[in-house]
């Protein structure tokens, strides 16, 4: 099986899981495949769509909102989550901030022969900030979406969905 | 210029029940405030982020008046922000900023350009619907609360002078009497 077919997350499922969750915002940075769920998300009158120029904004906004009560969901790809570092750090970590990221994680293979540095440094960068994180490569998977709530809500941490199907696409 | 004491003195005559985020001003606002369960005293968890978190407790909360001291430092680390404000348009999001030229708690030196660049015109420009430069306390005195009574979001640049920190982060004292995820915690609670 090519990695093309192995790996298909539909955006209606990943949507879905944030319903589930009971998320009011998404706070992110449009990355080239994910046009697709951006659709869906903007025609889904229970979220509000915060876009941010860079995505260490978003850590900070997404603290905002924590504390006033919403829930958010952080939309990045694996390149802008390394640029977030120390907003991670200060504004997530350090506040105790509940808050599943959602990050494409560009240049992955289901074989590990990556030809994007982006992929080479992702879950070294994660496990540096001692996070947790879930893979989600399919539909099949997207139930772990909901593990990443529940257990973000549990540690106060927060916790890591990395999209690997960010490769092939949200796009159709 | 004014003393940023001095200013937050004025804006605590006119704050009502607003939940203030002080910022860098936070050490002279935590020993003066009276009302310490509306503040959100944060000290520098990331350099940069202020406004982000401002925006996301004012989208959050609509209802109530969000007011962020912000400073030049943190705006110019993170500049982009002000679109994603400006986008958002949180009428409730009062957005003022420090402005020392510098970067005090390091010793001073200056920020890029510190003393040509107009904030309030890169606001506007970003596309907030109002912003207001201040230099002198009294025509900031003047003009605060109608300011506070308009909706926002409204920029509010503000000419302070610096108070420079060269001893070690070590030998400082503390001004902050709760941490900071007691302070989160602490507004949670309140809005509840």
């Amino acid at each position: 099986m090519s990695d093309e077919q192995a790996a298909v997350l539909s955006p209606e499922k990943v949507l879905e899981q944030m319903k589930k969750n009971g998320v009011t915002d998404v706070v992110w940075l449009p990355d080239s495949e994910t046009n697709w769920l951006f659709l869906l998300m903007e025609a889904e009158p229970s979220l509000r769509l915060v876009g941010v120029s860079r995505e260490g904004h978003a850590c900070s906004i997404a603290a905002g909102l924590s504390a006033g009560g919403n829930t958010p969901v952080v939309l990045i790809q694996n390149t802008g989550m390394m640029e977030s570092g120390d907003s991670i750090r200060g504004w997530l970590i350090s506040l105790e901030i509940p808050v599943v990221l959602m990050v494409g994680y560009r240049g992955y293979t289901r074989h590990g022969v990556n030809k994007d540095t982006a992929a080479d440094f992702t879950e070294p960068f994660i496990n540096a900030f001692g996070l947790k994180y879930y893979l989600v490569e399919n539909d099949g998977d997207a139930e772990r979406i909901s593990v990443a709530f529940e257990e973000t809500e549990r540690t106060k941490k927060p916790v890591v969905i990395l999209v690997a199907d960010e490769f092939h696409g949200f796009n159709r | 210029m004014m003393h940023t004491a001095e200013l937050l003195k004025v804006y605590r005559e006119h704050r009502g029940d607003a939940i203030t985020i002080p910022g860098r001003g936070g050490r002279h606002w935590v020993p003066m405030s009276d009302e310490p369960h509306r503040d959100v005293p944060l000290g520098d968890p990331a350099m940069g982020g202020h406004s982000g978190f401002g925006l996301g407790l004012a989208l959050a909360q609509p209802d109530r008046k969000i007011v962020l001291f912000d400073s030049e430092g943190d705006l110019l680390m993170s500049m982009g922000i002000l679109t994603t404000i400006a986008e958002q348009n949180p009428t409730n999001f009062y957005h003022f900023m420090l402005d020392n030229e510098c970067y005090a708690t390091t010793g001073g030196q200056p920020v890029p350009n510190a003393k040509n660049v107009d904030y309030a015109a890169i606001a506007t420009a970003s596309g907030y619907p109002k912003a207001h430069s201040f230099t002198e306390i009294e025509d900031f005195t003047r003009e605060l609360p109608g300011i506070l009574d308009a909706p926002g979001p409204v920029f509010v640049a503000l000419k302070v002078y610096p108070e420079i920190q060269n001893e070690a982060i070590g030998k400082r004292r503390p001004w902050q009497v709760r941490s900071r995820t007691e302070v989160v915690g602490g507004l949670r609670d309140s809005l509840k």
